[in-house]
């Protein structure tokens, strides 16, 4: 799960890196009532999980009460993009801080490296733009070390990369002490990426994050109590929130056709069929190993709750799931639930011809039976339709 | 021949006593699997249907000479218990357990290289020499033994794939699932070292997916040192940037990971790349015939 802004400051606060002061608010009245409590010019920052805010005017300065009112009204409830376009966000929260006087602004990140099963720290005296496009520009602005898995990260450890960046002298200790401070923080709160863009140095010579960008582990969240009650009210799409509830492995996406697929590496295979058959994928959903009727039910019902869709493809390859099964489970849902939508189903492997004995035995309206994935593909993106 | 798993492998599983590990325990035996020895803490003494169950992994290795440790236990308690068997004497370690904490899977990662253990997973079916040995949930009915070795990111689609080179007549030398985490014991490249030395390996089959770079690195070490055929399927060209698919390390950050990057990276070294699982059969079969 990614963290806000505000979130992941109040993380870094936690793990003793400076971080301004201020507030949530979710109303323009709160908004007020924080900012003159923080005193003026205060930032008033949208809290939406993307970035280039302050390109889409999410970010605004404050310099007295009547400004603050007319920021925050605006900020809140606006649609933000992303700057290859996600989204959009709308912003349900800004959060209110202090001004910060800037003096410079650098760069400092810990990010789970995959390929070399290391942390990975991260500095740059050029802070508070693209950081893909500083690298880009000139490499050796950016300078990475990876973190030896085997002694702590200290302070002392952290300081040649520092002086390899260049930064000035006199805040060099500190931004070190900083960096060990976030490699610390990465494995206490299972973080996977702690970005900080910029991270300043204020005219009284103060290392502070003026900005955080945190991913935080989702199979950690059961030891992470206030985490995972940020994860739970951070879902906002319906179906995600319905299949959260229920348990089931659902992302939703932007097309028409409803997909139910055995195993993470099937589903996503069969997507790309969908699309190969030159069809759009209105989701992905997992229905996991020895998927069960019940499981079933609770997967079509999430689907067919999501109105953009106009028909169900149900590819299962039976290994330890048996088909007969998932067959009792297509009928049963039948029963319980109005799909309203035609459905393509392929069964193959463990049990697939008592699958398929069952399906047709039960006579289900609008339920085609394919052969192979390729089928099914080109059977459901017939049948869907156009998307809406 | 046929790599990790075979008819010497003396298998011990932790979490033989839970549900899961019984079912797919017992399984394995029935397979024609050497199974050892469970562990349970609490449980030495007992035996499930003729099984004897130890305290610890070192127990059992020390009582049964177990050499290869299957690892079922809940995600909690996944990491602690892959260290215990790192540390016990087995030579490798199968760790079906999905969901477990990423970070704790690096500390354990380093933890097996420094001891020279050879781990598979977490998050993965595991490992199937048809007609040997099988450890962990691969449903053995659609391989049969033969001459293609695969290595795959995905449990499900390894099943679809290794069905389709069944029905057109070919066999597996091995089946190893490396799992779908961020970081697995075992990458692609690993792997791959062990069919280029395999004698009953003539062609390998690569499964990746989204995220990571380990599709990447394995194209460069195929151009190096592979000189066996390797036909490759990557899942997920239809997933959007920053969601996770289903698998932990299945997500898309940034601008890499992407499965076409992926693709290219593999057909710039000579992989050809199947468009899907059923194509994907159909060239690994095309150019085993010539």
């Amino acid at each position: 799960m990614d963290l806000l802004e505000y979130q992941g400051k109040q993380l870094f606060a936690a793990h003793g890196v400076a971080v301004p002061s201020g507030e949530v608010a979710s109303t323009v009245e709160e908004a007020l009532a924080a900012a003159e409590r923080i005193g003026y010019p205060c930032a008033i920052k949208a809290q939406v999980l993307i970035g280039g805010r302050g390109k889409a005017g999410g970010i605004k300065i404050a310099a007295d009460r009547e400004e603050a009112e007319r920021h925050a009204g605006a900020i809140l409830g606006m649609d933000i993009r992303g700057p290859r376009g996600e989204g959009p966000f709308r912003v349900d929260r800004v959060w209110i801080e202090r001004g910060s006087e800037i003096a410079t602004e650098h760069y400092a990140s810990v990010i789970l490296d995959r390929g070399e099963k290391k942390l990975l720290a991260m500095v740059s005296a050029r802070g508070g733009m693209d950081i893909e496009a500083v690298a880009a520009e000139d490499p050796a602005a950016l300078v990475k070390r990876h973190i030896d898995p085997t002694r702590p990260f200290t302070a002392s450890a952290a300081r040649p990369l520092v002086d390899a960046a260049g930064l000035d002298e006199d805040v060099r200790d500190e931004v070190a002490a900083v960096l060990a401070k976030l490699a610390e923080t990465a494995p206490a709160e299972d973080a996977t990426l702690i970005e900080v863009n910029p991270l300043i140095v204020t005219e009284a010579r103060q290392v502070v994050a003026l900005d955080a960008k945190v991913t935080i582990d989702n199979n950690a969240l059961y030891r992470h109590e206030g985490l995972a009650e940020l994860d739970a009210e951070a879902i906002e799409d319906p179906q995600e929130a319905m299949a959260r509830e229920k348990g089931l492995t659902y992302v939703k996406l932007d097309g028409n056709v409803g997909i139910l697929a055995n195993g993470a590496g099937l589903c996503m295979s069969t997507l790309d069929v969908v699309a190969q058959a030159g069809g759009a994928p209105a989701n992905f959903l997992d229905a996991g190993g020895g998927s069960k009727a019940e499981a079933i039910v609770d997967a079509l019902t999430v689907i067919s709750s999501d109105q953009k869709v106009g028909a169900i493809l149900f590819n299962i390859f039976g290994g330890i799931t048996r088909c007969d099964e998932i067959a009792k489970g297509i009928v049963e849902a039948s029963k319980q639930i109005e799909l309203g939508v035609p459905m393509v189903v392929r069964l193959d492997g463990t049990n697939s011809e008592q699958g398929l004995e069952i399906l047709a035995a039960a006579q289900l309206p609008d339920l085609h039976q394919e052969k192979t994935m390729l089928g099914a593909a080109r059977k459901v993106v017939e049948l869907a339709g156009a998307p809406v | 021949m046929s790599i990790v798993v075979d008819e010497s492998t003396k298998l011990v599983v932790s979490g033989l006593t839970g549900r899961e590990g019984s079912f797919h325990g017992l399984r394995n035996r029935a397979y024609g699997t050497h199974l050892a020895a469970g562990v349970t803490p609490g449980k030495g003494g007992q035996d499930v249907e003729g099984v004897p169950i130890f305290d610890s992994i070192r127990e059992a290795v020390e009582g049964e000479a177990a050499n290869t440790s299957m690892i079922f236990v809940p995600a909690r308690f996944a990491a602690p218990a892959i260290d215990e068997a790192i540390e016990s004497g087995v030579h490798t370690v199968i760790a079906i357990t999905e969901g477990i904490p990423v970070l704790d899977m690096l500390r354990t990662y380093w933890k097996a290289r420094e001891a020279g253990v050879r781990l598979i997973g977490p998050n993965c079916p595991g490992v199937l020499s048809p007609g040997k040995a099988n450890v962990g949930i691969i449903p053995a009915q659609f391989f049969d033994p033969g001459r293609i070795g695969v290595v795959s990111k995905s449990g499900t689609l390894t099943y679809q794939i290794g069905n389709e080179l069944k029905q057109a007549g070919e066999g597996n030398s091995s089946i190893v699932g490396i799992g779908g985490d961020p970081i697995v014991g075992s990458d692609f490249i690993d792997v791959l070292k062990l069919f280029e030395a395999d004698p009953e390996t003539e062609l390998i089959v690569m499964v990746g997916e989204i995220g990571g770079d380990a599709e990447e690195r394995a194209a460069e070490f195929i151009a190096a040192e592979v000189s066996k055929p390797v036909v490759a399927y990557i899942a997920g060209f239809t997933a959007p940037p920053g969601k996770q698919m289903g698998h932990a390390g299945a997500i898309i950050s940034g601008s890499s990971g992407t499965a076409q990057a992926k693709k290219e990276a593999l057909e710039a070294k000579g992989v050809r790349v199947g468009e899907s699982p059923t194509e994907t059969a159909q060239i690994a079969v095309e150019v085993l015939r010539g």
